[in-house]
């Protein structure tokens, strides 16, 4: 078993490693003039300096070095926890992102929970009903729901409940309450795929014979479901928990737009829009850490859920 | 209403039609195993009461009857068993019966009534206070329930307690994420049991079902069980709740049938010792007719015939049973495996077989340890000669499987030689050895799951054409209704979907495709065990005439030893990875040398009722 773990941890570390390069890659080989960018960023324009004074502001953001030196050199850095300096903002990757990771944090969490349970318990309903037109409305529900973007989601939750009913402050950070709608903008979206996905697989599992030898006993319906049903649909699903948390995370910086919240999403958004390289290589990275990490929970996970795996192998039926 | 005449007739005494010499097999007997309910009264009328049943599946608004008027009665520590074709309304009856018909049934007439007479139905004792308790809404005095109609309550309240299941297919019967010990507690709580007795009582029904270490078995997953002990907890979780009745779904058509043997053995005795009905459902009728008191046969949802094993054997009254009769190996002669196709000794060996296995071993390496290895081939060698088929028998785990994928080129044996055509194949690479591919096809056992449900007929059939290139579009599909016609099966069937097809017809459509490349020698990987008894008959005698018509070679993979001597010439009889014995059929079932064969001959069903019906000197079938 902990050799499983171990080599679980090796791949996640390697996947880490490959999102970090590719994202260098892109950024510093994009067909424009990579140093010319960034100097803009930071206010300085290269047309203007003579070549000496292009040469020591290259020198002051380390542009000067060969590429693959820069790549080693960031990559330690990264290593050691130093993300860089930002240079639009002229103030450390890592200051400028713990600043804004606690709100991003906590409403990604809030939302990733709330997704999970809503989206659990409307697939589970769905299935459990029998009232024919209630099951209709229900296994018609994630479509619905996945059908609106986002942004639209979150104004019309800000006309009514704050314009209207003024119950929620519409922007800002401020306690549970902001909070409260840019979770429901992210888990609607959410929670519909993940109730999609977990509407067919409680169908499936269902239909198994196992259900049938649970029902024979003379359990009731709900216990066959709870019992015999909830663990075998939720096994499939678990596999499109990494792609929901990741989806989350890029819902994050829409609903961070909209309500004006100063989190990574925002910064996120800044920092593309200022051609901030460093900070969009620390925040890609740490997007993909996230990433790797919920999988790499899952992956954890998947043997206490379902006993036939062991040390992360599938047990092959033979045939 | 002849059929309630005979339903009545039978229940009041089946024993008074032809009363066999066998002994065993006479209702009589065991209706008086009174060991069952000791003390109570026991109350005169059958258990389980059904008169007129009518039952339909809806489909398109429409409902298409698949249970017309049905009348049966099972008395208390009777053995019954329901026989027919797949879609002939047995498990209908036997769904209805439990209360689980499938949301789109529809019970359109009749009725359904358990007679649960006065007491406590239970012969245990001690926990007799849970039946009152339930309060089926009829009150207590009279205790007959009536399940059509009936509320889901009152249908709980007969689940497990008076009627339990033994399901079909053991692999899939148990929850996979729950462990057995938990699975075999619910039905023991729903009688009201609570706390340390539980436990105690779980052991005690897993090692009634006859399960060795019941306390080890319980703390494990179903998937590190066997089928076979998949198959034993089914029955303990059936058992558990102290039933008056069990259902036996195909119980074991899933199993080899050593275990099959072994199994059905039990369960029989279980039932005899403790006084519960036993329902059977099957479509073999050879294992129908060696367990059960009185065999109903049923046909497109009617029952054509109904009365002791004995007398259905011996003077079947309809030309359907006679059919069921025909189908079953084990019933043909008296019990006795007769090989069809008879080889002179010197013809058993040929010094130009299509395929030669030679002293092949495979060993697999175990998940996990670093050490230690499975040995699955121990040093194998067989040929199939050219235009005959040779059989490879022997139960799960005996390396059948192993083989056969080493003739197919899919694996690489430890050591040893497989030559394809006179080529060794054993160390050549996938490219060299694809033009060889052409020569040898394989046939798969579930025709169920090996076409592509989203693929017409046509498109199936045709595609080992499409893979290596050969012809066009138009020569493709006049190939395809080639083959069709080959198989018996009309052109129009090209454009139709998997799943508009039996199991029979798939099979063969699975026997076109395998044909398309004009292969030399198709392996048949347990090609009959997924079907009907009478269907398995059609599909035999086509896989015997194609081979006369093209001269085809088959290795035919079988566990069913009664199967193999209807199709085969020449046999290898494998046990854990080695050969028990080989040579050609007649002399190998004849007289078998190793005591394995034996083991295997004496487990196919039907040779207790056959040799019974032999014993009055009645031949049962020309």
């Amino acid at each position: 078993m902990t050799r499983y773990i171990l080599g679980r941890f090796a791949q996640a570390l390697g996947v880490l490693w490959a999102a970090y390069t590719v994202t260098f890659a892109v950024l510093y080989l994009l067909p424009s003039d990579p140093i010319a960018l960034q100097l803009g960023a930071a206010g300085i324009e290269t047309d203007k300096l003579t070549p000496a004074e292009l040469h020591t502001a290259k020198a002051r953001f380390g542009l000067d070095r060969p590429i693959l030196e820069q790549y080693f050199s960031d990559l330690w850095g990264f290593l050691r926890g130093d993300l860089g300096e930002s240079i639009a903002k002229q103030q450390s990757v890592a200051s400028l992102i713990g600043d804004r990771l606690a709100p991003t944090l906590s409403l990604s969490l809030a939302a990733a929970v709330v997704a999970l349970l809503a989206g659990t318990a409307l697939a589970y309903l769905a299935s459990y009903v029998r009232w024919r037109p209630a099951r209709l409305v229900l296994t018609r529900l994630p479509s619905f729901g996945a059908s609106f973007p986002q942004f639209f989601i979150a104004l019309v939750l800000i006309q009514f409940l704050s314009f209207n009913l003024g119950l929620l402050p519409a922007t800002g950070i401020r306690g549970w309450k902001s909070l409260v709608m840019p979770t429901i903008t992210i888990s609607i979206l959410v929670a519909s795929q993940l109730a999609a996905v977990l509407m067919r697989s409680f169908d499936d599992t269902l239909s198994q014979p196992y259900i049938v030898t649970a029902r024979a006993k003379g359990l009731s319906r709900a216990a066959v479901q709870w019992h015999h049903g909830l663990r075998n649909a939720l096994l499939p699903a678990t596999t499109i928990l990494g792609v929901l948390v990741g989806l989350t995370v890029t819902s994050s910086i829409i609903a961070e737009t909209v309500f004006s919240r100063n989190g990574i999403g925002k910064l996120a958004q800044e920092a593309v829009l200022a051609q901030d390289v460093p900070v969009v290589l620390a925040i890609v990275t740490l997007a993909a850490a996230i990433f790797v990490v919920v999988n790499l929970v899952v992956d954890l996970l998947y043997p206490l859920l379902d006993p036939r795996i062991v040390q992360g192998q599938r047990k092959e039926v033979t045939i | 209403m002849t059929q309630d005449a005979l339903a009545s007739a039978a229940v009041a005494g089946p024993a008074g039609s032809a009363a066999p010499a066998g002994g065993s097999a006479v209702p009589g007997s065991s209706v008086l195993g009174g060991s069952a309910e000791p003390g109570s009264a026991v109350p005169a009328g059958p258990l389980v009461t059904v008169t007129d049943l009518e039952v339909g599946y809806v489909r398109r608004r429409r409902t298409v009857p698949a249970v017309r008027g049905v009348s049966l009665t099972i008395a208390r520590g009777e053995t019954v068993a329901l026989v027919g074709e797949s879609g002939s309304g047995k498990s209908t009856i036997a769904n209805t019966l439990i209360g689980l018909l499938p949301d789109n049934a529809r019970v359109t007439g009749g009725t359904v009534t358990f007679d649960l007479g006065g007491g406590s139905g239970d012969g245990g004792g001690g926990n007799s206070g849970r039946d009152s308790g339930d309060g089926d809404g009829d009150g207590g005095g009279a205790r007959r329930v009536e399940v059509v109609g009936a509320r889901e309550r009152v249908l709980r309240g007969l689940r497990g307690r008076v009627v339990s299941l033994v399901p079909q297919d053991p692999m899939v019967g148990l929850n996979p994420t729950r462990r057995i010990g938990a699975q075999v507690a619910e039905s023991i709580r729903l009688r009201g049991v609570n706390g340390d007795q539980v436990r105690a009582e779980v052991l005690e029904f897993l090692t009634q079902a006859g399960i060795d270490d019941p306390e080890l078995r319980a703390r494990q997953y179903p998937h590190e069980l066997s089928g076979g002990l998949r198959q034993r907890v089914l029955i303990a979780i059936a058992l558990a709740g102290r039933p008056q009745m069990i259902i036996a779904d195909e119980p074991t058509s899933a199993l080899d049938v050593t275990v099959q043997r072994r199994i059905l053995d039990h369960l029989e005795g279980l039932v005899r010792e403790s006084g519960i009905s036993l329902l059977i459902i099957t479509h073999d009728l050879a294992v129908a007719a060696d367990r059960s008191d009185r065999v109903l046969v049923l046909q497109d949802g009617s029952i054509v015939e109904q009365g002791v094993p004995g007398r259905i054997l011996v003077n079947p009254e309809q030309e359907y049973t006679r059919r069921l009769i025909a189908a079953a190996p084990g019933l043909a002669h008296g019990g006795r495996i007769v090989p069809r196709l008879v080889l002179r000794p010197d013809e058993v060996t040929t010094p130009d077989p299509v395929i030669l296995l030679e002293n092949l071993t495979k060993r697999y390496p175990l998940p996990g340890r670093q050490s230690g290895s499975f040995l699955a081939l121990d040093d194998v060698s067989l040929q199939v000669a050219r235009g005959r088929t040779h059989a490879l028998v022997g139960e799960s785990g005996s390396g059948k499987t192993t083989a056969l994928r080493l003739a197919l080129g899919l694996e690489k044996a430890t050591s040893g030689r497989v030559l394809l055509d006179g080529v060794d194949i054993t160390d050549q690479g996938w490219r060299q050895t694809r033009p060889l591919r052409r020569k040898v096809q394989l046939v798969h056992q579930n025709p169920f799951a090996s076409l592509d449900p989203r693929f017409s007929i046509g498109r199936s059939i045709i595609e080992p054409l499409a893979s290596f290139g050969i012809g066009d579009r138009r020569s493709r599909r006049a190939r395809a209704v080639e083959l069709l016609d080959q198989v018996a099966l009309p052109a129009s069937y090209l454009d139709r979907l998997p799943a508009e097809l039996s199991g029979g017809q798939r099979q063969r459509v699975a026997i076109a495709r395998s044909l398309a490349l004009e292969p030399e020698v198709v392996l048949l990987d347990e090609p009959v065990s997924a079907l009907d008894v009478s269907v398995q008959e059609q599909i035999l005698a086509l896989l015997r005439d194609l081979q006369e018509r093209l001269g085809l070679s088959y290795l035919f993979i079988s566990h069913d030893l009664s199967i193999v001597a209807q199709i085969s010439h020449t046999v290898t009889v494998l046990n854990r990875g080695k050969v028990a014995e080989s040579g050609a059929v007649a002399e190998v079932f004849g007289s078998p040398r190793s005591e394995y064969t034996r083991e295997l001959i004496e487990a196919i069903p039907g040779q207790r009722s056959a040799a019974l019906s032999a014993g009055a000197g009645v031949p049962v079938h020309a």
